[in-house]
């Protein structure tokens, strides 16, 4: 064909994740923090800048650091120090942010398979409002500034650029939120702000190992909007660089409304933060103790360690075992369910089977409800899966039982009797003389069969389905039709 | 030393707007004052550890509990221009 | 009435203490005095004394205090000598004024200064420089120089002020009086409108040593406020030694030396002082500290640097002056700091930002703090051979007025004697040693950290033999 060929490309893809900490008080003084309060109600000397006010360190910020560090398989700094980061904005009241630098409290770590470049602490800016209808800062002439948020304890935990596709980045991100969900340090809900993403997005030619010129990407404020923008600028990257044109180094802004990309008018032309130690801090010493108290406070299992014990224990798929762990939510129902199934005997049912009735069930309530609200308690599910395991009941009749549990709940062993849905087996005399009549029907079929072409026993099968409304085995139906042919 | 552009890019950073004049003085007195300050390059401090602070504390913490917060009123006392319960300035994204 | 203003605050403390004075008299005593006052010395003064206070039972005894005008005072102008800040009244007070009003210390009012401490000589205020009592045509040092003119012209018992780089000492110096800059984090410097953070200190003003220890045992403190704030490991008792018996003393030639430009009459007067001390039975030797001569370039880049950043809040958004008539952010930022601010404290700020830019941090801020490192090593050396280090506090007597206002560098040259300490971290008190041309000339005494008993006493001892009569100001 005439059309030149169409280089592959690599995406190389880097996080940087902002999470407002769940403490009760901001970084650096005793103002509550709040969320939709009355505007300018939490503040005080210190989080308004106000002349001569000195910042503390929260103690129980730095707690939730070293957990999240060690949560993540980071280096804990043993001295880490606060910088001061330059720039004028009305959020931000000192002109300076208090930041780490050049030695944050976490270095290196994994959580999947996404390797941490660090996690350090630092301060959130104040909420600027714009006048106006739109409520947004283009076409604004006025705006307000609230300073309830200003000050509330932020960890930043930039990735390195290990993320090679936007789903990666969704589900990578997915899977942070859950550790972090896990911990308690956060509420972590993008829709309110306190879990943000910016991500770094390059691409360069596939099999290359230089890196091409990364943009950031910031305002995906859901999981949604940060796998459609990210997919959206490698888009652009791609039409860019086949056109022959580069890549500019810029920082864009994300329209989840049209999708579209726009570059973000810098905060300080210049660029130069002139960071410089704060001297209004002491030197943080992550003591022994300190690690010790926040390793006490993690949880018994985190999700990465979940994951690999549902994959390597319990004999899950890979994508399967991620999943439930990922989502906290599925994991604790199909555990649950696997626990019913061990106590009813589960009749050899192995955790694989099971887990393959997790999906059907969240098709049908809905791909982000949390199946333990739905109406199919994990002991209903765990019996539907067992009674498919002694083929009580066929494949296909018990997705349909599965339906009516999700419609409106129960016992599935009494949906089975009621529809009349049970399974025929081949002891049944009726289950031989549908499979007769289907031989019958289809002598064409019957006689490539009987040739050994076994591709032509489709039809056949498909007719004793259809007779039997689902509820006759399948293998059951191959096995009786073949008796029949040879 | 310091030339107008450096003066210019510095009273940009510092979010100073120097007149002309105020451009060509300033270059002059802090070149003066820098040649001064200069002679500290002289010193081989090869290995020198820098000191940010003077007194050997570390971990100045304070308990994650709630202190009162100033009232509004106080709060906004001192503003330029109050707009809605806050602090009005022009719109960074007004032209 | 006179009789009230002769006691030192130390001994008016004690006759209220005794119930021989009434508290409310002393204070409208000097209430008056401040208000009348035409070195342009204070900025503010109170209308009242707060009632709520026995302060016979007090250890300061009602006594009054000035305060410098960067100490923030609870709906009081608190303006740091800045346009930018004019007429602005914070909601809280420093801490270091409410442990000194607790001890039964009220606020007399505010005291001129530098604008945000930067300057030797008072001429840098926005609210117009203040006189040296002993000689209005000239300046009263700087930049704490209402504090020390108020004390020196008796229109306040004492006061407090700030020293970043010599701003307690030098005025002290230039107007006669006592002044203390304590360790580094012995007082706490919350709600002082920060210069540069990581050498500002509270001290007193006053007119003898006693009362420098009374103020300061009632100044110190841990403060949960402020994370570079300290306990003072020892009280702090009042001196009373009147010898110097096994007391050595370092005389660092790089400060005192031929080279250090040290002006004829305060060599005349410090080498008085020597042979005093030598007396009193101290011994005396020349001492080295080879970093100090660099004091002065590293101080000129780490103050300017932490003070850009310092200042950057002054923004026009929250507080203080906004220059309107601008549409866009930029532009009213802008602005409102080329107002605000006046040409000192541009410098200054153009300087740090200067050191701390892209590209240059590692030649200028970097190497000033390393050259830190060097001189606390120095003095820590000097400090296994002697109790103390003894230098003129400054090189000069009382200048003229606008003698120096056109040359910024001669001007930093005043702070030579006093920045080492100040990058040290250590303590350094000047007190009078006697009279050059009818001026005042101080000389300052240095010690390790936390060594503010000792020093005070040294202080006192060498204050009783020299018998500098401060007075006639008072007048």
């Amino acid at each position: 064909m005439g059309a030149p060929p169409v280089p592959d490309y690599e995406p190389v893809i880097g996080l940087e994740i902002h999470v407002q900490l769940d403490t009760r008080t901001k970084m650096f003084c005793g103002c509550e923090l709040s969320f939709g309060d009355p505007p300018n109600i939490h503040t005080c000397p210190t989080c308004l800048g106000l002349p001569g006010a000195l910042p503390v360190l929260n103690a129980r910020a730095i707690h939730f650091g070293i957990m999240i560090g060690l949560a993540l398989g980071c280096d804990i700094a043993e001295r880490s120090l606060f910088h001061r980061k330059n720039y004028f904005y009305p959020d931000n009241p000192k002109a300076y942010q208090i930041s780490q630098y050049d030695v944050p409290l976490c270095r290196g770590g994994r959580l999947g398979d996404v390797r941490i470049h660090r996690v350090h602490l630092e301060e959130d800016a104040a909420k600027l409002n714009h006048l106006g209808a739109s409520g947004r800062i283009h076409g604004s002439d006025r705006s307000w500034v609230d300073f309830n948020r200003c000050g509330t304890p932020l960890v930043e935990i930039v990735s390195e650029p290990d993320i090679h596709s936007a789903e990666q980045a969704r589900d990578w991100l997915i899977l942070l939120r859950t550790t972090l969900r896990q911990l308690g340090v956060s509420d972590v809900d993008m829709s309110q702000g306190s879990l943000r993403c910016d991500a770094n997005v390059s691409i360069r030619p596939a099999g290359s190992t230089e890196l091409g010129t990364k943009t950031e990407l910031k305002n995906m404020n859901s999981f949604a909007y940060v796998a459609k923008g990210i997919e959206a600028e490698i888009e652009r990257q791609k039409r860019l660089l086949d056109l022959g044109e580069p890549v500019v180094q810029e920082t864009l802004h994300f329209d989840p409304v049209t999708g579209s990309l726009t570059p973000l008018r810098s905060k300080e032309e210049a660029h130069d933060y002139r960071y410089f130690p704060e001297p209004d801090l002491v030197p943080l010493l992550a003591s022994a103790d300190m690690v010790a108290a926040a390793r006490a406070d993690l949880p018994t299992e985190l999700p990465a360690e979940r994951a690999a014990r549902f994959e390597q224990e319990l004999g899950l798929h890979a994508d399967t075992a991620r999943l439930f762990a990922f989502r906290a939510e599925l994991g604790d129902y199909f555990e649950r369910a696997l626990a019913a199934a061990g106590a009813n005997g589960g009749a050899g049912l192995e955790p694989v089977e099971l887990s393959n009735w997790i999906a059907p069930l969240i098709e049908r309530i809905g791909s982000d409800a949390d199946p333990a609200e739905s109406n199919v308690s994990p002991e209903s599910l765990a019996t539907l899966a067992t009674m498919v395991k002694t083929k009580e009941v066929s494949r296909d009749a018990a997705r349909e039982v599965l339906t009516h549990l999700v419609a409106e709940g129960g016992d599935p062993r009494r949906i089975v009797e009621r529809e009349g849905l049970g399974a025929i087996s081949a002891e049944d005399d009726g289950l031989g003389e549908i499979v007769d009549r289907a031989i019958a029907a289809d002598p064409a079929a019957a006689e490539q069969v009987r040739a050994g072409n076994m591709k032509a026993i489709g039809p056949l099968v498909g007719f004793v389905m259809r007779e039997t409304k689902g509820r006759a085995d399948g293998g059951e139906i191959t096995r009786l039709i073949r008796q029949r042919l040879q | 030393m310091l030339d107008r552009d450096q003066v210019l890019h510095v009273a940009r950073l510092a979010r100073l707007e120097l007149s002309e004049e105020e451009v060509e003085r300033m270059a002059a007195e802090l070149s003066h004052v820098l040649d001064h300050i200069e002679k500290i390059r002289e010193l081989d401090l090869e290995g020198v550890a820098p000191t940010s602070h003077v007194i050997d504390v570390v971990n100045v913490l304070r308990a994650d509990e709630p202190e009162p917060s100033l009232p509004r009123e106080a709060v906004l006392a001192a503003a330029p221009e109050p707009l809605m319960d806050g602090f009005g300035v022009p719109s960074p994204g007004a032209a | 009435m006179n009789e009230l203003i002769a006691l030192s605050a130390a001994e008016a403390a004690e006759r209220v203490r005794a119930g021989e004075i009434d508290p409310g008299e002393l204070f409208d005593a000097y209430r008056q005095r401040a208000a009348a006052d035409d070195l342009n010395a204070f900025t503010w003064v109170a209308d009242e004394a707060p009632r709520d206070h026995d302060y016979a039972h007090t250890p300061l005894g009602g006594v009054p205090v000035a305060v410098k005008d960067l100490f923030c005072t609870e709906g009081v102008p608190s303006q740091s000598g800045s346009k930018i800040l004019e007429g602005y009244r914070p909601p809280y007070s420093a801490t270091v004024v409410r442990n000194l009003a607790e001890a039964g210390a009220p606020l007399l009012g505010k005291t001129n200064q530098d604008e945000f401490a930067m300057g030797s000589s008072n001429e840098n205020s926005a609210f117009g420089p203040v006189l040296n009592p002993w000689d209005r045509r000239r300046v009263p040092g700087g930049s704490s120089g209402g504090s020390a003119a108020a004390v020196a012209a008796g229109l306040a018992p004492w006061a407090i002020g700030t020293d970043t780089g010599g701003s307690i000492r030098q005025p002290a110096a230039l107007c006669g009086v006592v002044g203390l800059k304590p360790t580094y984090g012995a007082c706490s410097r919350y709600g002082m409108i920060a210069f540069a953070s990581s050498l500002d200190q509270a001290g007193p003003f006053t007119r003898n040593v006693t009362d420098a220890a009374l103020l300061f045992r009632h100044m110190v403190g841990q403060d949960r406020r402020d994370s570079t704030s300290l306990e003072f490991p020892e009280p702090i008792e009042l001196p009373r030694g009147e010898d110097l018996k096994g007391v050595r003393l370092g005389i660092p030639e790089e400060l005192v030396g031929a080279d250090a430009g040290v002006d004829p009459g305060v060599r005349a007067s410090f080498d008085e002082t020597l042979r005093l001390a030598e007396e009193l039975g101290a011994t005396l030797e020349p001492c080295q500290l080879p970093h100090a001569s660099h004091a002065l370039s590293a101080y000129y880049l780490i103050a300017p640097a932490e003070a850009s950043a310092n200042l950057a809040r002054f923004d026009g958004v929250r507080y203080g002056l906004r220059e309107d008539g601008a549409s866009d952010l930029t532009t009213m930022y802008s602005r409102t700091r080329e107002v605000g601010f006046g040409p000192e404290v541009q410098r200054r700020i153009m300087l740090g930002t200067y050191a701390l830019s892209s590209g240059y941090y590692d030649a200028y801020y970097g190497k000033a703090q390393k050259v830190r490192t060097k001189i606390a090593e120095d003095f820590r050396g000097a400090f296994e051979r002697f109790d103390f280090v003894i230098t003129p506090t400054s090189p000069w007597t009382a200048f003229e007025l606008g003698s120096k206002t056109h040359d910024p560098l001669a001007m930093y040259l005043n702070d030579f004697c006093t920045v080492p300490m100040s990058l040290a971290g250590i303590p350094a008190i000047s007190i009078p040693s006697g009279l050059s041309e009818g001026l005042p000339v101080g000389f300052q005494l240095a010690g390790p950290a936390f060594s503010e008993p000792r020093l005070l006493a040294a202080a006192y001892a060498l204050e009783q033999a020299i018998g500098f009569d401060g007075s006639p100001a008072r007048a």
